[in-house]
């Protein structure tokens, strides 16, 4: 069963207590254990918010492109996972461990949608 | 001949209460899904109201029940392969070809209800769903009992009941008792549905009653299911033993016109003796051996008003000591409001207003109304009449039932009539 786990980091710039380099080498053995357990599907790392583009496109067919969105709460999106564990109690310990959850984040999990063929 | 078939009919009845939530953890242990298991079950049910008015009642009821149950899981998904598929049809399989004869099954049904107990209180769940979905599927009552308890519309529940087995399923919460380490992190989230169904039957949050005795003594049944699933857990012989000391006041609990008798007016000749002495001995249990948690605690301080003649000879000191060590392991302000009303007893109303009179900035508390009804207590105590009218009215604003409020009225009559303005 496929689980997405949403990384809701704390705003940027907001001050943590740990220094940049723990928290990266945190990252890097979370990621480390993902992938050693044999469970990672995907995963990615979304530059910074700022950076992003919305695109909508109107009933006459018109596209819209707009800067942002920009943070409104508190909390944006940085990042997921996709892993493979047999139920929902695997993957809320795998939610745990993540670091995205500590410091003011928080991690969003929700099943993959499965389609019979 | 009609005699008979009601008579073997109600014995169905009691039989599959008694046997509904043993029944349904058995098949969602077997076939992995709460719909199927639910759907069988009743098909079984079905069954026996035709079969044992002709063959008689079997032996082992349960057995025949699930054995039954079993046979039409397979027809079932022999019918719906796309069904079928999702589970794991080669273990039906194995299971059709098993015992022919329904009573060959080797003993009782056996007992898979804990592991159903944490799936329906699984933290992924809303806590409003847990206590309806352990009513359901453990309780044994209907979808329009679980309705009518929690004062929601039939379809209204029925509703919320399919929305919450879908996420169980889409999700896939799993149908397993945790490991020892998980299962101690998780077993307060359990005995809080527990607690939570108590207290909803206890004091209705809404509605003309005070009490809905149905809902509280679901509650005991289930906490007595649980003590026996794991008998070596002194915190669910705590929550036992906490349930049946409170409820052991319910006949004077209330007058013949459903109004509040307070526990200080309380005719404690009809308190349930049988009921105090089965909570105390928990109580013992629950508190030997190690720390007491916060149900132990909250027994030990029921069973001090239980063993007191009145309210003047309770032992209060040792109250205000229980609720000390409450606070330690669950501080909120509730409990410091229940602690501040022991002390009140114990050093008089002006100690304890200075303590509720603390807590007035919790933002809990705001809106609890017997934070505003303990306040006005106290005030109208020291004659601070003006004072205590005016808490009275902001309880009454805030209480939910309608027995709380008329108590609260009278209480408002009454210092009105002894204020000196009047």
């Amino acid at each position: 069963m496929k689980y997405m786990l949403l990384i809701h980091s704390a705003a940027v710039g907001e001050s943590t207590d740990v220094p940049d380099e723990d928290l990266f080498n945190a990252w890097v053995s979370y990621d480390k254990a993902v992938k050693d357990a044999g469970i990672w599907v995907s995963g990615h790392s979304l530059a910074d918010l700022t950076t992003a583009t919305t695109v909508r496109v109107d009933p006459t067919g018109e596209r819209i492109v707009t800067d942002g969105p920009f943070a409104e709460t508190r909390e944006v999106l940085g990042g997921y996972y996709v892993i493979d564990v047999p139920d929902l109690d695997v993957a809320l310990d795998w939610a745990a461990r993540c670091p995205g959850a500590r410091r003011g984040g928080s991690v969003v999990v929700r099943p993959v949608a499965e389609f019979e063929a | 001949m009609s005699e008979r078939t009601a008579g073997v009919g109600s014995l169905v009845e009691e039989v599959f209460r008694e046997e509904r939530g043993r029944l349904l953890a058995a098949l969602v242990r077997r076939f992995g899904d709460l719909d199927l298991a639910e759907d069988v079950a009743a098909d079984a049910v079905e069954a026996a109201l035709v079969r044992w008015p002709v063959d008689g009642v079997p032996p082992r009821p349960g057995a025949w029940l699930m054995t039954t149950a079993r046979r039409k899981a397979v027809d079932r998904l022999r019918r719906d392969q796309v069904y079928a598929a999702r589970l794991a049809l080669m273990q039906v399989e194995a299971d059709r070809s098993g015992p022919a004869t329904p009573t060959d099954t080797d003993g009782d049904l056996p007992d898979e209800r804990l592991q159903l107990f944490f799936t329906c209180a699984h933290p992924a769940l809303a806590a409003q769903d847990r206590a309806a979905l352990i009513l359901r599927c453990i309780g044994g009552l209907t979808t329009d009992e679980v309705a009518r308890a929690f004062l929601v519309a039939p379809a209204t529940m029925a509703k919320r009941i399919v929305r919450v087995k879908a996420k169980i399923r889409e999700a896939r919460i799993p149908f397993r008792t945790p490991e020892a380490e998980e299962l101690h992190r998780r077993l307060p989230g359990v005995l809080q549905v527990v607690y939570s169904i108590f207290t909803e039957g206890y004091a209705a949050s809404s509605g003309p009653e005070l009490q809905r005795v149905d809902l509280a003594e679901e509650a005991i049944r289930l906490a007595r299911i649980l003590r026996r699933l794991l008998p070596a857990e002194r915190e669910i012989a705590g929550l036992l033993a906490q349930l049946l000391l409170i409820h052991a006041r319910r006949a004077a609990r209330s007058g013949p016109d459903g109004e509040i008798v307070l526990l200080e007016d309380q005719d404690r000749g009809r308190w349930d003796r049988a009921m105090i002495e089965e909570g105390q001995a928990l109580v013992v249990f629950a508190l030997t051996g190690g720390p007491p948690g916060p149900y132990a605690v909250q027994a030990a301080i029921a069973a001090l008003h239980d063993e007191a003649a009145d309210v003047a000879t309770t032992d209060w000191p040792q109250i205000v000591a229980l609720y000390d060590v409450l606070l330690a392991l669950t501080p909120s302000p509730v409990v410091a409001l229940n602690r501040a009303v022991a002390v009140a007893m114990r050093d008089g109303p002006l100690t304890g207003l200075a303590l509720l009179d603390e807590l007035s900035g919790e933002p809990l508390l705001r809106g609890y109304h017997p934070y505003a009804a303990a306040r006005a207590d106290l005030l109208r105590l020291l004659g601070r009449f003006s004072e205590a009218a005016a808490a009275y009215r902001a309880a009454i604003a805030l209480a939910g039932s309608e027995p709380e409020r008329s108590h609260l009225r009278r209480r408002l009559a009454d210092v009105h009539m002894r204020s000196p303005r009047s």
